[in-house]
């Protein structure tokens, strides 16, 4: 289970690293969005993986998986999901207005050719 | 504990839902509100700093369950002393704003300035590591509103970039902490600082690679080169004042430094030697050089203030780098210092915006009101530039006095001042482009005269502000740098910090009486 839940982190890690080093606004995107899963499967992994042991600290319970690390991917999930919604809204709102959906700025001269 | 500490979050927390629930279409109504809500933030802060100006640690348990479990809010002289500069940071920035109609341009200015600065002041205070992302959180969700607020291309397209970059450094955050936890079992700052001295010389790959990832987030947060790219074109493309209020966002990053890296992970910590204390002054050294060349470089005004926050960075980075009570005292005092400055120089770009439609640093005849706005530019340069008489000058002369002692002293002496020379040559020139030769210049009567306005008198009254206060930093140098020495002491005796926090007994300590 380790080595399948490393590799999942390790896959994602690097297919969004290479989708946000593309030059458009939509795959960067997706790429935010494969590292954003990657760090909450590396979170969830962080309190050590345990199966089928209560989240909970009671007096009789010996076994029990760290409930800390699940709370902090609930927090990680829905800060992700929104900033994703806003960083969509915001391109979306710069791709229709200049109509180009460029991540980078373009240089002096393809700037100028446009505007004549 | 005192509940005061938690009035700097719940305040703005409160207005800003407020504002936008009951005052949506009353601009008016927002004002009163917002600048009431900011006054009486600056009386909190005062008194919280006053209560803490003895030495003492103030805490307050979040829900009163007990420290490493439940989350603490801190306020210790450092942190009591950046609420203050923000408070009343934010009081001039939204005069301006104000002054300017900047805030009547697009919807929502002040409930999203209530949140930015709701954001700004709790990672400030927090004393806990996931809290801290969390703030971090909260105080770019509402940059990201203000950055493209009143809209339009340019700066929606710099938007894309701000939020992008911002969301890889977040990311970032998320597994420097998920690394944190998982060697350490606890991301309490306390608590952390306590258990990173057990780590034992054979069990260090972990948390090496958790403090450099901890290090490159705060270092995007404080814009140090090679992680700069995105401060020039989102701060020249933001709305002045939003601008203005982004200088102390920087200095977020910058405290988060001074805070982990003097008490987490201390200079003379064996498991993290070798990692920032050796890289981090070289990189600030580069930011300060790229900075001032920046400042000669730039073509529009906007973007040369940008450069600047950059290169004034690198000198607060080079006083932090040096990890000792006086660099950090220095470094403090600086803060302070870049904050002002900065927001006054992009506060000014956006007089010279309203008085002539442009910021290109090109020679057009003059514009309205320009005789002043000279006269304040000329003195957010000498600040900025760090010429006597303002309090940059000095700022330099206490980084050099405490750079003395280290190795790189020789360096750092020759970037420093080279660097100072060549922010000189690049304020000088943009001065005499903006101000001096539109005097040989006249209007031509066929072009269409009304490309300016004239700034109104509350903007120059908030400018006027924030110039007194430099004004007020560099007579008061002495009595100023004496506190952050003390401030930088407390830094480096954090056992008055770590046991407060944890030894206060908070309800999960007694578990039977629960029953």
């Amino acid at each position: 289970m380790e080595l399948l839940v490393a590799s999942a982190i390790g896959v994602l890690t690097a297919g969004g690293i290479y989708l946000v080093l593309r030059l458009r606004t939509f795959p960067v995107i997706l790429g935010m969005s494969l590292l954003t899963y990657a760090v909450n499967v590396f979170l969830f992994g962080s309190g050590r993986l345990t199966i089928g042991a209560p989240p909970i600290l009671t007096d009789d319970v010996t076994n029990y998986t760290d409930p800390l690390p699940q709370a902090l991917v609930l927090t990680a999930i829905v800060i992700s999901f929104g900033m994703t919604a806003v960083v969509v809204m915001i391109g979306l709102g710069a791709f229709l207005g200049s109509d180009d959906d460029h991540v980078d700025d373009q240089p002096e001269a393809a700037k100028a050719e446009e505007e004549q | 504990m005192t509940h005061w500490i938690a009035a700097p979050i719940i305040l703005p927390a409160l207005l800003a839902p407020f504002i936008v629930l009951a005052a949506r279409y009353h601009i008016g109504i927002q004002r009163v509100f917002s600048v009431a809500g900011i006054l009486s933030l600056i009386a909190i802060a005062a008194g919280l700093a006053w209560q803490v100006s003895d030495g003492s640690v103030q805490y307050y348990r979040m829900g009163d369950w007990a420290a490493p479990f439940g989350i603490v809010l801190v306020a210790d002289r450092l942190s009591t002393m950046m609420v203050l500069l923000t408070s009343v940071l934010a009081l001039f920035v939204l005069l301006y704003a104000i002054g300017s109609n900047w805030d009547n341009r697009g919807r929502h200015f002040h409930a999203l300035f209530q949140f930015q600065l709701m954001g700004i002041l709790g990672a400030f205070l927090t004393g806990d590591l996931f809290n801290l992302f969390v703030f971090f959180e909260v105080l770019l969700i509402a940059s990201y509103g203000l950055m493209i607020h009143a809209g339009g291309n340019a700066r929606l397209r710099a938007g894309v970039q701000y939020v992008l970059f911002n969301l890889i450094g977040s990311t970032l955050f998320l597994f420097a902490l998920g690394a944190i936890y998982a060697e350490t079992g606890t991301l309490n700052m306390a608590d952390l600082a306590a258990r990173v001295q057990l780590i034992t010389p054979e069990a260090t790959v972990g948390i090496r690679v958790a403090a450099v990832l901890l290090l490159l987030v705060f270092a995007i947060k404080a814009a140090l080169v090679p992680l700069h790219f995105w401060l020039p074109s989102s701060y020249a493309e933001a709305p002045a004042p939003v601008a203005a209020l982004f200088a102390i966002m920087t200095k977020v990053g910058a405290y988060a430094i001074i805070r982990v890296y003097t008490m987490i992970f201390p200079p003379d910590l064996a498991v993290t030697s070798g990692l920032h204390d050796v890289w981090l002054l070289p990189a600030a050294l580069i930011s300060l050089a790229i900075g001032m060349l920046g400042v000669l470089a730039a073509r529009r005004l906007d973007r040369l203030v940008a450069f600047s926050v950059i290169g004034s960075m690198g000198m607060v980075m080079i006083a932090i780098s040096l990890f000792t009570p006086a660099g950090i005292a220095a470094a403090l005092y600086y803060i302070i210092h870049s904050t002002l400055a900065g927001a006054v120089l992009f506060l000014i770009s956006d007089l010279v915006r309203t008085g002539r439609g442009n910021v290109d640093l090109t020679a057009q005849p003059p514009m309205l009101g320009a005789a002043l706005t000279a006269a304040m530019f000329f003195a957010g340069a000498i600040a900025m530039a760090g010429l006597p008489p303002l309090s940059g000058f000095l700022g330099k002369l206490l980084v050099l006095e405490a750079a003395y002692e280290n190795p790189l002293m020789v360096w750092i002496w020759v970037i420093v001042l080279s660097s100072s020379l060549i922010s000189i040559l690049g304020f000088a020139r943009a001065g005499s482009v903006t101000f001096w030769k539109a005097q040989s210049l006249t209007r031509d009567d066929n072009e269409d005269p009304a490309t300016g306005d004239m700034p109104s008198a509350l903007s120059y009254v908030a400018i006027g502000g924030l110039l007194a206060l430099l004004a007020a930093h560099t007579v008061f140098a002495g009595q100023v740098h004496g506190y952050t020495t003390k401030m930088a002491a407390q830094l480096f005796a954090p056992d008055a910090y770590m046991s407060t926090v944890l030894e206060t007994p908070g309800k999960l300590s007694k578990p039977k009486e629960d029953h």
